[in-house]
């Protein structure tokens, strides 16, 4: 079994969908219930964290930008880690994800344990 | 008045765990034969003597005063004990000549505490703590033992002897932990007293009043732990809450053919409503701190099946509770009844789909939670479940139960 991080990755600007507080509390549940369902088959090896919207970024130049962007309009929104046993079966988990449903994406990566120079 | 023949038997499950534990505190956890030796001679003399001359006025009383002369006379005639143990007992107690036992209230509830710590070493396996904990905290014989083991006496036997030997030969004392280990140590203490309960509520043991004092061993223990300052966690109220809300339904699980009762079917009229209401008692207690354990979470689902009615709410609660559990801790059965309610919450389609993403072939509870969901959608393949599930089960009360279900069909 080998571990694999889920980012999840949304657009935050303003030309985005911007959800109301309604809608996202009604995102809650997928949500949760896609993690408890990653849970129940003894997949999820991490609840990982959600991360705010703000952010600064820093650059080689010492520059301080205000978002949480480098280049890419969209803005990590949290991270989990998965168990699977390849690259395909994590990506295949990844499908349930509810940030899918609003036009973000998850970005799928194996972790390389400690011991492994590969 | 109480029978003799019903007195005895309780005051061993009373009393016994009291002596003895002030008993080893005294002579240290090396001596833990000694103490149960006295222990149970003490038992014995209250049989031959209340047999002869009826029963004393306060026949707990009795006890105590015929242990604590058995453990002096102990303490004073024993070469070993004079010339080695009670040197050292002396000089701990600087000055104090007679040997005193206390069986003062206090001292027989710290000791009894310090002993559950004791026996739940994290040096010995989860197993040795409960079979230790069922022998001298709950005074179970090793027959009982094995039974609720569904094991031999020979191997209890054996399997307590290590552990003493374990933790002897680890110079576990009987004391409080310090106060910076007594969350960790708690954890195992509530483990131990968690597996306790679920062998007497789940176990395949047909001996039934074995079964359901085994859990009320268990509520004893836990309540010790809430009315202690140093225990009183909000985790223990948890498990406290937990263990009353599952014990409610203990006359209604089982039929009087010994049958286990399934929740859907139970008469809520033998539920017991004072234990619910001790269930949300230790269960809002618990509600402090910010450490959510899971027997918060466990308690707070049998909270949500003490109201058997089915709503929208109750099962979404249920489904929500699950998903965080299984967070903390997976396990088969957590996995298989959050599928459950999610079907309840958010349909059987989805929780089909669910299902067969779940890897417990081997899993008889597994079969029988397929052939529940496919019922009433396709009941040939809910029929080929519960076929298999019928195969896989171990127990004659598993299989009635599948019986059950293909017969409802």
């Amino acid at each position: 079994m080998k571990e694999f991080l889920f980012v999840f990755r949304r657009d935050f600007t303003a030309s985005a969908i911007q959800l109301s507080p309604e809608q996202l509390q009604s995102m809650m549940k997928p949500w949760q219930d896609w993690m408890g369902g990653l849970a129940a088959q003894n997949k999820l090896a991490s609840s990982g964290n959600r991360l705010a919207s703000e952010g600064k970024v820093v650059k080689s130049s010492k520059v301080i930008t205000n978002g949480p962007y480098v280049e890419m309009k969209e803005a990590i929104g949290g991270y989990i880690l998965v168990n699977a046993n390849n690259m395909d079966e994590a990506a295949e988990l990844a499908k349930g994800c509810p940030i899918l449903t609003i036009g973000g994406n998850v970005e799928v990566r194996q972790v390389v344990p400690m011991d492994d120079n590969s | 008045m109480a029978n003799q023949n019903e007195l005895i038997p309780h005051l061993f499950r009373t009393e016994y765990r009291k002596i003895i534990s002030v008993l080893c505190k005294r002579f240290g956890f090396d001596h833990i034969e000694i103490a149960e030796d006295i222990t149970s001679d003490t038992f014995l003399s209250a049989s031959e003597t209340w047999g002869l001359k009826g029963l004393p006025v306060n026949p707990t009383a009795w006890l105590y005063s015929v242990a604590k002369n058995k453990a002096k006379t102990f303490l004073q005639r024993d070469s070993h004990f004079q010339n080695k143990i009670a040197p050292e007992i002396k000089s701990a107690l600087s000055g104090i000549q007679e040997p005193e036992i206390d069986l003062s209230d206090q001292n027989i509830n710290d000791s009894q505490l310090q002993m559950m710590f004791a026996i739940c070493h994290p040096s010995i396996s989860t197993e040795a703590q409960i079979g230790l904990s069922l022998r001298i905290l709950c005074g179970f014989g090793i027959e009982e033992i094995a039974d609720a083991f569904l094991s031999n006496k020979e191997t209890i036997n054996k399997r307590l002897f290590r552990a003493k030997e374990k933790l002897r030969t680890e110079k576990v004392k009987i004391e409080f932990p310090k106060s910076s280990e007594i969350n960790e140590r708690l954890e195992v203490v509530l483990t131990t007293l968690y597996l306790l309960f679920n062998e007497g509520y789940y176990s395949t043991s047909q001996n039934m009043t074995l079964r359901k004092d085994l859990c009320l061993e268990a509520i004893r223990l836990c309540y010790l732990l809430v009315e202690n300052n140093n225990t009183n966690q909000p985790s223990v109220n948890a498990l406290l809450s937990l263990m009353c809300f599952h014990a409610s339904r203990f006359e209604a699980r089982i039929n009087q053919n010994g049958e286990l009762v399934l929740y859907d079917n139970q008469d809520t009229k033998l539920w017991n409503a004072e234990l619910i209401v001790k269930g949300e008692h230790y269960l809002n207690l618990a509600a402090t701190g910010n450490k959510l354990s899971k027997y918060h979470l466990e308690a707070a689902i049998a909270y949500w099946h003490t109201n058997k009615t089915d709503t929208k709410e109750k099962w979404e609660n249920i489904l929500q509770l699950y998903n965080q559990l299984l967070q903390i801790e997976y396990s088969p059965m957590a996995a298989l009844n959050r599928t459950y309610a999610l079907s309840k919450a958010n349909g059987k389609e989805e929780a089909i789909v669910e299902a067969m993403k779940l890897n417990l072939a081997d899993n008889h509870f597994y079969f029988t939670l397929l052939g529940e969901l496919f019922t009433g959608i396709n009941n040939k393949r809910a029929l080929e479940n519960f076929q298999i599930a019928h195969s896989l089960a171990k127990t004659q009360t598993d299989r009635q139960t599948i019986q059950y279900k293909i017969d409802n069909l």
